[in-house]
């Protein structure tokens, strides 16, 4: 009987904690597992398949920035539930764990950073907050971005992800798609260069406002990129969507982007860009000497 | 459609019939009734007053798209002494769901833009149901371009459920023609009064709606989506459009208490699809009050005054920093 009852192996019991969670993950492109670790320092981006991931404002930042150069601007300003919004769930409550979940006030973080030698006014916005709907913080927050940086006479470059605007503060979220494209007009008018980097997803009302204002429109690889949802449009038109739709490719071939740039690229094609566009401060006294 | 009552309307129909039925019976029977027709009258002014003054949200929704609405082609009709159409982009196409031309109104030359809805299947075939494509606001933007060449003061009418969310639309770049049309129409050097006449149906009604004054009809409604739409994302069904309706506060009167429209503009009782006559005389009449004000505007006033406007919009809380101590050295 002992014969039968020893076992010929034996077993490693392993404990949930010893893998580290997320220590691999499944690229949601190609299915293949993925080291964690390798997809950072790709700055998220599929080493099997080049798709990309969304980065995390530190990400977007440590990728495009100069060390240390980024100052943060207008940091303070809290969405307030003037409507005293309650669906399925209150606006108020919404706000309060997405603080929590993402340790960010708001949906954009906004400041000054060096991009090679170009001090740029940079606006990052993030998806994992609310869908980076815009209300009235990241519409102020914008307009400021834009005024201040006219005032420094610097170049904007915003790197815009959104649902569209935020309907939890109705008609406000709307009217902040006009107050933005003013502020754009005027940095504009001031002959002030603007990058708009387009990430996945952008659409609705900040696409229909500063996301498609740029001087030059960059967007990343497999990112969404449009007007109106892709649902609503087959629901309303009751027709299949073309392969590709509201992808880059698709709206490269339709005249709406400057370029397509792998996020490994896209530093150097920004400041590639600004060389052109941008005559830094130091170089503008030069030659009116 | 002349048909065509509301649910909540249906009250003043039963009086209505009631009084048709009277009436018919008094000529028949050559029986004087006449005190009691009156009586019904005055029942009728009453009701229709009583469900006007108590309308809900959802209700004011249903008027802003009732069909005998007046639309865009109407008001130009009754209020001008001259329309010139003008067509088409110069790039793609006419779109019939957002017209304009030149307009004479009391005297003076003006340049109108509106989008307009269709009341039958063939009319709503050729202007979309009311749902600008890219081409309509490209087309608004070519208009007032030339209005400001020519110093012509820009009348804005919008009544659209939204822009069209349709492949082409996306093929064409919807949000950037709106976009361009938002960033262009603060550089504008002449006075722009933009009026909600029925639907403001979000970025497709904002598109042709910066203004120096926004002025919004009394049943009008303006929404950052519609509450369909809201109700499909936030409760999961779109009939929970009367709550959504409620929730986002969309009425005329909601939007003045917000301060985010200068004025209303009233309606007669019974709402602007029961006289059209009287409705378009109280528009004529705003509509050049208000001009007459920012008429006195210089250029460049014009445009801090379009800039001042919505660069206040916007509710938020803002803490200010303490400064930190300084570190001992």
């Amino acid at each position: 009987m002992a014969l039968f009852g020893k076992k010929n192996y034996s077993t490693v019991k392993v404990r949930k904690h010893d893998i580290p969670d997320g220590l691999w993950i499944k690229c949601v492109a190609c299915n293949e597992i993925i080291f964690k670790q390798e997809l950072d320092k790709a700055h998220g981006v599929c080493p099997k398949c080049d798709h990309h991931f969304q980065l995390s404002r530190k990400e977007r930042l440590d990728l495009l920035a100069e060390e240390d150069t980024f100052e943060e601007w207008d940091r303070e300003l809290y969405s307030v539930d003037t409507l005293g919004f309650t669906g399925s769930a209150s606006y108020a409550s919404k706000l309060e764990s997405n603080i929590k979940k993402t340790g960010y006030k708001e949906a954009v973080t906004c400041g000054q950073a060096h991009m090679g030698k170009h001090r740029v006014g940079m606006a990052i916005m993030d998806f994992r907050f609310l869908g980076a709907s815009m209300g009235s913080v990241v519409g102020e927050k914008i307009t400021r971005l834009f005024e201040r940086a006219m005032e420094k006479k610097l170049p904007a470059v915003i790197f815009s992800a959104s649902g569209g605007a935020r309907m939890y503060e109705g008609m406000l979220s709307l009217m902040q798609m006009a107050k933005t494209s003013g502020a754009v007009e005027r940095h504009h008018g001031a002959g002030l260069p603007y990058i708009s980097v387009l990430t996945h997803p952008t659409m609705a009302g900040v696409m229909a406002s500063y996301a498609t204002l740029g001087d030059v429109i960059i967007a990343e690889p497999d990112a969404l990129i449009g007007f109106a949802g892709p649902r609503v449009i087959k629901e309303t038109t009751q027709q299949d969507l073309p392969e590709g739709f509201q992808k880059p490719e698709f709206l490269l071939k339709h005249g709406l982007l400057d370029m397509v740039t792998h996020r490994k690229d896209l530093k150097q094609t920004i400041i590639g860009l600004l060389d052109y566009m941008n005559t830094p401060p130091q170089e503008q006294e030069e030659s009116s000497r | 459609m002349s048909t065509y009552t509301l649910p909540f309307e249906k009250p003043i129909l039963e009086l209505e019939t009631k009084l048709e039925e009277l009436q018919t019976f008094s000529e028949d029977q050559s029986i004087d009734v006449s005190v009691e027709i009156e009586r019904m009258q005055e029942k009728i002014r009453e009701t229709r007053s009583e469900i006007y003054s108590n309308l809900t949200a959802w209700q004011k929704v249903q008027i802003a798209r009732h069909p005998r609405r007046p639309y865009t082609q109407d008001y130009i009709e009754d209020i001008t002494s001259d329309f010139i159409e003008l067509h088409g982009d110069r790039l793609y196409a006419d779109d019939q769901a957002l017209i304009g031309g030149f307009v004479t109104i009391q005297g003076k030359r003006l340049m109108l833009i509106g989008t307009q809805k269709g009341r039958d299947t063939k009319s709503n075939l050729k202007c979309n149901f009311g749902c600008a494509y890219p081409e309509g606001y490209r087309k608004a933007l070519r208009l007032m371009r030339l209005a400001a060449k020519h110093n012509l003061p820009i009348i804005t009418l919008i009544d659209t459920p939204g822009a069209f969310p349709g492949i082409e639309s996306e093929e064409r770049h919807m949000a950037e023609a709106i976009a361009v049309n938002l960033r262009e129409m603060f550089s504008l050097p002449v006075p722009i009064i933009a009026i909600v006449i029925g639907e403001g149906g979000s970025g497709g009604a904002l598109g042709i709606g910066v203004g120096n004054r926004l002025l919004v009809l009394e049943h009008a409604y303006y929404s950052v989506i519609s509450p369909e739409g809201c109700a499909a994302i936030l409760w999961k069904d779109r009939a929970y459009a009367d709550k959504a309706a409620e929730a986002m506060k969309i009425t005329a009167q909601n939007l003045l208490a917000a301060k985010l429209v200068d004025a209303i503009i009233p309606e007669p009782i019974g709402g602007a699809h029961g006289d059209r006559k009287t409705m378009s005389a109280t528009l004529k009449r705003h509509l050049l009050k208000h001009l007459r004000r920012v008429e006195k505007l210089s250029p460049t006033e014009l445009k801090e005054d379009r800039y001042e406007k919505f660069r206040v919009m916007g509710e938020f809380r803002e803490q200010q920093l303490v400064p930190e101590p300084l570190l001992p050295s």
